[in-house]
């Protein structure tokens, strides 16, 4: 524990450099988990105080957050990415190695406080895992090598800095590329291209391009703005999700290290459209590494005039920053995403109103995906007809796949709406295919009955994770990783979800670990239903859907997995009396000796 | 858009107001809708899930969706009452409720609306969570293993006693109420029996301490009728338990 007046003069600083702005406390607590490896009681009380914020919220954020801990971690902190694309790759084993060398156990920090070695979600690199964060920041492609080189590393207490540079290299793997990943558009062009139109041609244009969100929901990006728009009041904000926590999603970790400046543009570009003068980009956690490269670009297009003060050299203004996550898939919508921004729990608000016309600070506000932006200041540069060319009637241009899994070339992939799934899994260099996870665990496991169906908002809809599983693979695995991965996100808001994502985690494990009886499988069923059909938000509206798919899609695999077959009983008679056995058999040996 | 109009609950004509939710309209027009976390003074909050219907087909929940002129509303289809007793059984399974020993019993919203719809058994598997206890008030106590998070406490503290006591921490399975105060007991918070918040709870989670039986059972509230029978439109003050 610190010495309190030592901390409280930290705890100012960092205060003062969020401007002792409530909203900004998220990124506080950051500060101080990064200071001091947690976030200690007499810290929350300062902050509170200092803020003028109920203690009780200081509390109730520390506790929502991954990444916020607490009682403290070791001064490395390590955590393996636990996605099933992880896993597959060995993660589990090289977690078990990093601590039998470290002589710890998962989730306690040694006894010498020096390393926390744990678990968390997809941490966006599934196209080069195994993957983990070391002190936040991505290490990637790890092997046995590699891991008994970090345990000598944390044992020997060397600074990160002095970490072999390519541990943390990440690489972009851009496999197939498209209109949207070839197009070389100067900084300026798209902005430019809007002043010269106007905002209300501009915002017509982007209406005939069709572009559809790409975030996952697919709702019409010009109707988004017209809304926000059309809002009453004087302030509006503009706000890019950049929190790609759909597991085995990763393009977004590509546009935003090599496409900044188009992400910039288009959220400029939607400022000017709607009237807005501030920005946030809410970058996930997990993509720490990438902020001070974005810092970077900011700044040079501040100095470029595409950004600050003088946009284009005229009065109007729109300014960009950044807001780091901390750990909870949640924020990836919306509403919750917005109360994280205002350094609040992300739980999802109630809708409507929508964040259109209420949302951050309760003013209208636009929130598009990273890709959305991009494809906006595209389609302001080089007109609608050049983008509405590709894809299908209902799903304008390209879509960005992120695959992995078992794949021969995994990586970002870019190809015209209505392309089959049967031609994306030829080109990636996919054999024998068991499965897909498509959309992520919050879209759908198919099978090769599937396979002819269209990648396309009226068919197969994706967030673009597209997981590949051959027939080495227990789907019942697979169901049960993303079951857990739902229990973990859950935010606690809703009983459906909060109740129904652990009811189903019990159930799948309980199906995978053979104890399982085939009315389990009806049960399991009948929570998924539930809880698909009451939650408050998408979370638990999709969370059952690797249960549902798997029961309908590959139900003889879970079959095979009932304890004595189809008509067995559900529970273990033995393992039920095993307790009383074992207290009647101590009395009885008691009985003997007394 | 017109000041009022018509929609159809069950396929029974209902009249509504222009700008009143699925539930303000069915409440006031004497038709109740299942509900645990909505109270008429608080804007919705939509937590419980309880007052799930379907809107135009569509799931929603009565709290807090908007009545459109012709909306057709499902409440009492046996799959939406199907579905509402899952949920009222996750929370039984979910928390430590022990109706037949809480002083509560009677006057609990839970138990009442589990009896309304039939509840039978708890059906998920218990989750016997540990919870501790809190009695360190002089005049009312926290049995956590009761609590149902549906936050009327923490808005009744914020919005009518403007004292923010409560608060949620926690999340997923673990999230649980938490009490503004550097020990997070309530008895170090500025907690009075006067509060609004004192007398929100549903549940037995916050009680008032010394009245556990001033009341005997048999002669407590939903002894006496179902808790359907009850208007959705009485505001705190004049409902007294």
């Amino acid at each position: 524990m610190p010495q309190s007046s030592s901390l409280e003069r930290v705890l100012t600083r960092i205060s003062a450099r969020y401007r002792d702005e409530p909203y900004q406390l998220l990124q506080m607590l950051r500060a101080v988990q990064a200071s001091y490896s947690h976030v200690p009681q007499s810290a929350m009380q300062f902050l509170a105080r200092h803020l003028g914020v109920p203690l009780s919220q200081v509390q109730g954020v520390v506790e929502f957050y991954a990444f916020l801990h607490e009682t403290p971690r070791g001064r490395y902190d390590v955590r393996f990415s636990d996605n099933i694309t992880d896993q597959m790759l060995g993660s589990r084993g090289l977690c078990e190695r990093l601590c039998q060398h470290l002589e710890l156990t998962p989730g306690q920090p040694r006894a010498d406080g020096k390393v926390t070695v744990d678990y968390t979600s997809c941490t966006g690199m599934s196209d080069q895992g195994p993957a983990a964060l070391v002190n936040g920041l991505a290490v990637t492609r790890l092997d046995v090598g590699r891991i008994d080189e970090m345990a000598d590393l944390i044992d020997a207490g060397i600074a990160l800095e002095a970490w072999p540079r390519d541990w943390f290299a990440v690489r972009d793997h851009i496999r197939r590329s498209g209109p949207m990943l070839d197009l070389q558009m100067a900084p300026g062009a798209a902005l430019e291209a809007a002043v010269a139109r106007g905002a209300s041609s501009t915002l017509a244009e982007l209406a005939r391009s069709g572009l559809r969100g790409r975030g996952g929901a697919g709702y019409l990006t010009a109707h988004k703005w017209r809304f926000c728009l059309e809002a009453p009041g004087m302030e509006r904000f503009i706000v890019c999700n950049a929190d790609e926590g759909e597991p085995g999603t990763f393009k977004d970790r590509v546009l935003l290290t090599r496409y900044a400046d188009a992400l910039f543009e288009g959220m400029a570009l939607a400022g000017f459209v709607v009237g807005a003068r501030e920005g946030f980009l809410y970058l996930r956690g997990e993509y720490e590494y990438l902020l001070p490269h974005l810092e970077s670009v900011l700044e040079r297009r501040r100095e470029e005039g595409l950004l600050g003060g003088n946009l284009l050299g005229s009065r109007v203004g729109f300014d960009i920053s950044i807001h780091l996550g901390a750990g909870a898939y949640i924020c990836g919508e919306e509403s919750a995403l917005i109360e994280s921004l205002e350094g609040k729990r992300g739980q999802a608000r109630v809708r409507p109103p929508f964040p259109a016309i209420r949302g951050y600070a309760d003013k209208p506000t636009v929130v598009n995906n990273v890709q959305t932006f991009i494809q906006a200041a595209q389609i302001s540069a080089m007109g609608s007809a050049w983008f509405a060319e590709q894809g299908t009637e209902k799903s304008r241009g390209t879509v960005l796949l992120s695959i992995s899994g078992d794949v021969a070339r995994r990586g970002v992939y870019e190809y015209p709406f209505g392309v089959t799934v049967k031609e994306v899994l030829a080109d990636c260099g996919a054999g024998a295919v068991q499965a897909i996870q498509i959309g992520g665990p919050s879209g759908h496991l198919i099978g090769a009955a599937d396979f002819e169906r269209r990648i396309a908002f009226e068919d197969l809809p994706t967030t673009g994770s597209l997981m590949v599983f051959d027939w080495s693979r227990d789907v019942v695995g697979v169901v049960q990783n993303f079951s857990r991965f739902f229990q973990h996100e859950s935010c606690g808001f809703c009983t459906p979800c909060r109740v129904g994502t652990t009811v189903l985690r019990q159930l799948i494990d309980k199906v995978a670990s053979g104890h399982a009886s085939a009315a389990d499988l009806d049960e399991l069923e009948a929570c998924g239903m539930v809880t698909r059909s009451l939650s408050h938000c998408g979370l638990g509206q999709t969370a059952p859907n690797p249960v549902l798919d798997g029961l309908k899609r590959f139900r003889p695999v879970l079959e095979a997995k009932l304890l004595g077959g189809t008509d067995g009983p559900g529970f273990d008679l033995d393992a039920e009396l095993s307790e009383a056995r074992k207290i009647s058999d101590e009395s009885l040996k008691e009985g003997q000796h007394g | 858009m017109a000041e009022s109009g018509q929609f159809l609950i069950d396929g029974k004509p209902t009249p509504f107001r222009a700008g009143q939710t699925i539930m303000q309209a069915a409440a006031e027009a004497g038709h109740y809708i299942p509900h645990l976390c909505y109270r008429p003074e608080f804007p919705p909050h939509g937590s419980c899930k309880l007052c799930s219907v379907k809107a135009n087909g569509r799931f929603t929940s009565a709290c807090f969706e908007p009545v459109t002129e012709g909306m057709k509303v499902e409440s009492e289809t046996d799959e939406i009452q199907g579905y509402r007793k899952r949920v009222v059984q996750m929370l039984f399974a979910e928390g430590n409720h022990y109706c037949a020993f809480c002083e509560k019993s009677g006057n609990c919203q839970l138990q009442a609306v589990a009896y309304h719809l039939g509840m039978e058994d708890t059906h998920y598997a218990h989750q016997y969570p540990q919870r501790k206890l809190d009695a360190s008030h002089p005049d009312a106590m926290i049995d956590h293993d009761r609590c149902i998070l549906c936050e009327l406490c923490v808005r009744a503290s914020r919005d009518l006693d403007r004292k923010e006591v409560f608060g949620v921490a926690g999340r997923g399975l673990q999230a649980r109420l938490v009490v503004n105060s550097p020990s997070g007991l309530l008895g170090d918070s500025n907690f009075a029996l006067t509060d609004a918040a004192a007398h929100v709870c549903p549940v037995g989670a916050i009680l008032p301490k010394r009245q556990a039986f001033t009341t005997p059972i048999g002669m407590r509230r939903y002894d006496k009728h179902d808790i359907g029978e009850e208007s959705s439109l009485t505001p705190i003050a004049d409902k007294g338990e």
